[in-house]
C-alpha cells in the first residue's frame, strides 16, 4: 500500500492549519456562512438536516488497519458510535460538531487520511477497482495510476472553481467493478498490442438528473502521459462547461452537446500544446509508487483446500468469497446489508472488528466498495473459517453479496437536505421481504438500488431494479425502473410507469421477481431475462 | 483604487485603463485588456508582445475560467501584468497565484499581510504550473529545479 513521506504529510497538515483557521474565522463570524460554505465544502464538510456531516476521503477504496481502526474511534469520539461508507468508497459521519471538525482532521492526519476534496466543484476522490490488486483478470494493478492522479488532483489550482463536480474512476479489467463509464472522467488500464500499459479514457458519464454512459474519448494514452492528458480534459471543460444552470453544468451535458468528436478535438489540441510543457511526473515517480503497491507480502506454495461441513459457512463462502489470483487465497466481502439494516453503516465496534481481521488475515488490507460493503482482499483460504467466526459473531456475516438484498441507498431523507424521500425505511421493509436466504438465492444475481432524490446518490439508474424516491405532492412516492447495469454492459433502468406508495413499491418489486422467476431460460440472470424479453410482461404483472 | 491593488511586481503599473476585448480589437494601440469569463483568452495571444497588462474578471468567486484562461496566457508566453479582479477572495489568493495571476484587485480589500499568509499556504505543490514553483516529484527525484 502507498505510504506519505515527508511531502504528503506535509500536504495533509497543511490543511488541518488552514481549516482550523477558516473553522476559527467562521466561529468568531470573521467568514458568513456563504463566504464559509465553499471551504467547509473542500474538507467534506456538509450541512445536513440534522447537524453537520463530514465525509472523509478513501482514495481509491483502499485502507490499513491503523486507518480503519482511526475510522471506528472517530465515530465513538465525534460521533454517534457509527459511520456511514458510501458508493464513492468514503466514509461519511451524520452527527458531528463545526467545531469538533479541524481535530477530526487532525486525528485523521495522523494515519495519512484526509477530507480533501470530497465535495466542492473540484475534481473529488478517485474511486478504483475495489478488487485491485487482487483479482486475476486485471492487466496491471490500477492504484498506483489512482495514486498519481490523487497527488495531482489534490489542490490543483487551476480547477477548484469547475462548473460543477467531477469524478474519476479507474480500473484495469475488463470486467468493470467500479462503474467506470457512469463518471465523469473514466480510465481502464489497458495493454496495446506492443505490450506497453496505457489509458483508455472515457468522459461523460454520470447520473443524476440526465444519466448518460461515457463514450470513449482516446483508446490509448500512455500511461506516462497520463497526467497530461487530463489536464487537457479538465481545462477543456472548465473553460467550456456551461455554468449558467448547475443542472446543466457537469461534463456530460458539454459532450453531448458538442458531440463527442468535437470535445475530443479540443481535448487532442490542447493534450498536444501541454505535452510541450513537460510536466508529467517522471517514470521515477509512477515506479515508486508501484513499488509500495508491488507485493503485499503473498505466500506462495499454499494449499486450496477448505473444509465446507459447517453448511452456514459454506453459503457464505459460495455468496460473499470471490477468487483471488494467487493460489491459496481468497477476496472476502463482508456485507453491510444485514436484514433490517441501514445499508453501508457500521457501528465503531464493527470498523475496528474489521481492522483487527484485516490485521491479522488480509495483510493489513481493507477495501470499501462502491457497493457500500468492505473487501478483505487477501485472506489465506485456511484462515477463511476463522473468519467468518468473528465476522458472524458481530453480525457481519450476511451471504447475501449481490442478491436483492444487497441493496445500494443513499442517505435519503432521514439525513440529507436535497432529498425528496427516505430511501432508508425503504430498503429495510425489502431486506424484510426478501429476508429468507434461499429464495434470495434462487433469485440469483439482483442488483437493487435506491435515490432519494434525482441527484441519484443510490445509483438507481444503474440497478437491474432501481428505486427513485420523488415528493408528490408533499407525500413520498416512489418511482420503479428496471433493466440498468453497471458492469462491462453498463445499460439505464428505463421507468415501469406510476409511482407507488413505500410499501406498494415493495409488493411491486415481489410482482417483477416472480415474473422473472417464470419467465427465466437456463442460468439467465435477471437482467438477461428483462433484456429479452423486455418491460412489457413486467408491467402487466405490476399495474395489469 | 491604486492602492487596494496587492501586486508582486517590479516594473511601472501600467497607467492606462484596461478596455474590453471589443475595444481593444479595435483601438489598436492600447496596452492594457479586461477579459471576461466568457472571453477567448487565447484570442489575444497575436498581441501578446503590445500587451503590459491583462485584467481577468471574476464577477462571482465561484466561476473558475479565469484560472484557465490566466494559466494559458503564461503557458503561451505571455510576460506582462495579469490581474485577477472582482470577487476575489482571500481563500483563493494562493491558487491565483499559481496560476500566473501577479497582482490582484479584490472588491472588497485584502490587506498585505493576509495575502502573504494566504500565499504560504502550501509548503509545497504537487503540481508544475507557471509559477516556477518545483512540485513534489520533482524533489523527490531531482529531475528538475524550475
Amino acid at each position: 500500500m502507498y505510504q506519505y513521506d515527508q511531502h504528503d504529510q506535509a500536504m495533509v497538515d497543511a490543511r488541518v492549519a488552514e481549516f482550523r483557521g477558516q473553522v476559527a474565522r467562521r466561529l468568531s463570524g470573521e467568514l458568513t456562512e456563504d463566504q464559509f460554505k465553499p471551504l467547509r465544502l473542500k474538507n467534506g464538510l456538509y450541512l445536513q438536516l440534522h447537524a453537520y456531516m463530514l465525509r472523509v476521503a478513501v482514495p481509491y477504496g483502499t485502507l490499513n488497519s491503523a486507518q480503519m481502526r482511526v475510522l471506528g474511534d472517530i465515530a465513538d469520539k465525534y460521533d454517534r458510535g457509527y459511520g456511514h461508507f458510501t458508493t464513492r468508497q468514503n466514509i461519511q459521519y451524520n452527527w458531528i460538531k463545526l467545531a469538533d471538525a479541524p481535530d477530526i482532521l487532525a486525528d485523521l492526519a495522523k494515519v495519512q487520511l484526509h477530507a480533501i476534496q470530497t465535495s466542492g466543484n473540484c475534481i473529488r476522490n478517485t474511486t478504483a477497482d475495489h478488487f485491485a490488486g487482487a483479482a486475476a483478470d486485471e492487466v496491471a494493478d490500477p492504484r498506483p495510476y489512482a495514486e498519481l492522479l490523487r497527488q495531482w488532483s489534490t489542490f490543483h489550482p487551476e480547477f477548484d472553481y469547475l462548473p460543477r463536480k467531477f469524478k474519476v474512476a479507474i480500473i484495469a479489467s475488463e470486467t468493470d467493478r467500479a462503474a467506470m463509464r457512469l463518471h465523469d472522467i473514466g480510465i481502464q488500464i489497458v495493454k496495446n498490442e506492443a505490450g506497453e500499459i496505457g489509458c483508455k479514457f472515457f468522459a461523460g458519464g454520470g447520473m443524476g438528473r440526465t444519466p448518460m454512459i461515457a463514450p470513449c474519448i482516446a483508446e490509448f494514452v500512455p500511461a506516462l502521459q497520463m497526467i497530461s492528458f487530463l489536464e487537457a480534459a479538465l481545462r477543456v471543460y472548465n473553460r467550456h462547461g456551461r455554468r449558467d444552470n448547475k443542472y446543466k453544468a457537469r461534463i456530460k451535458i458539454l459532450v453531448h452537446e458538442i458531440g463527442v468528436a468535437e470535445y475530443s478535438r479540443q481535448v487532442q489540441e490542447e493534450f498536444a500544446h501541454i505535452l510541450t510543457l513537460g510536466l508529467e511526473p517522471p517514470p521515477a515517480e509512477l515506479d515508486r509508487i508501484k513499488a509500495m503497491f508491488a507485493d503485499p507480502g503473498l505466500e506462495t506454495g499454499l494449499s486450496d483446500d477448505l473444509d465446507r461441513s459447517d453448511p452456514d459457512f459454506a453459503l457464505w463462502v459460495d455468496q460473499n468469497v470471490h477468487a483471488h489470483k494467487q493460489p491459496g487465497y481468497a477476496i472476502v466481502t463482508i456485507s453491510l446489508k444485514p436484514t433490517g439494516g441501514i445499508p453501508g453503516d457500521a457501528t465503531a465496534d464493527q470498523i475496528r472488528l474489521m481492522a483487527d481481521l484485516a490485521r491479522d488475515h488480509s495483510l493489513d488490507e481493507l477495501r470499501v466498495s462502491h457497493a457500500q460493503n468492505i473487501v478483505l482482499p487477501h485472506v489465506k483460504k485456511a484462515d477463511l473459517y476463522r473468519v467468518w467466526q468473528a465476522l458472524d459473531a458481530a453480525g457481519l456475516a450476511t451471504p447475501n453479496l449481490d442478491l436483492i438484498t444487497d441493496i445500494i441507498a443513499c442517505p435519503g431523507l432521514d439525513y440529507c437536505a436535497l432529498a425528496n424521500a427516505r430511501s432508508i425505511p425503504l430498503a429495510q421493509k425489502i431486506t424484510e421481504r426478501f429476508a429468507d436466504v434461499g429464495r434470495q438465492r434462487e433469485l440469483g444475481e439482483l442488483k437493487l438500488k435506491i435515490s432519494g432524490c434525482i441527484n441519484a446518490c443510490g445509483h438507481h439508474h444503474a440497478g437491474h431494479i432501481g428505486i427513485l424516491g420523488v415528493d408528490r405532492k408533499g407525500v413520498e412516492n416512489y418511482q420503479l425502473l428496471l433493466g440498468g447495469a453497471e458492469s462491462a454492459d453498463t445499460s439505464l433502468g428505463t421507468i415501469t410507469g406510476p409511482g407507488f406508495s413505500e410499501d406498494g413499491v415493495v409488493d411491486a418489486i415481489e410482482k417483477v421477481t416472480d415474473v422473472y422467476l417464470a419467465r427465466r431460460e437456463g442460468a439467465e440472470r435477471f437482467l438477461d431475462t428483462y433484456r429479452r424479453i423486455g418491460m412489457v410482461p413486467f408491467k402487466e404483472a405490476i399495474y395489469g | 483604487m491604486v492602492e487596494t491593488v496587492l501586486r508582486y511586481r517590479t516594473d511601472e503599473p501600467v497607467a492606462d485603463p484596461a478596455v474590453t476585448v471589443d475595444a481593444f480589437a479595435a483601438q489598436g494601440n492600447a496596452t492594457a485588456v479586461r477579459i471576461e469569463p466568457g472571453d477567448d483568452a487565447l484570442a489575444l495571444l497575436p498581441y501578446l508582445d503590445r500587451l503590459a497588462l491583462i485584467e481577468v474578471n471574476f464577477p462571482s468567486f465561484a466561476d473558475g475560467r479565469g484560472y484557465s484562461a490566466a494559466r494559458s496566457l503564461r503557458e503561451r508566453g505571455y510576460t506582462g501584468e495579469l490581474r485577477a479582479v472582482g470577487d476575489v477572495l482571500l481563500d483563493q489568493l494562493s491558487h491565483m497565484r499559481r496560476c500566473g495571476f501577479d497582482s490582484f484587485a479584490p472588491d472588497k480589500p485584502i490587506s498585505a499581510e493576509a495575502a502573504e499568509a494566504a500565499f504560504a499556504t502550501w509548503p509545497e505543490v504537487y503540481q508544475q504550473t507557471v509559477d516556477g514553483r518545483r512540485p513534489i516529484w520533482a524533489a523527490r527525484h531531482g529531475t528538475k529545479d524550475a
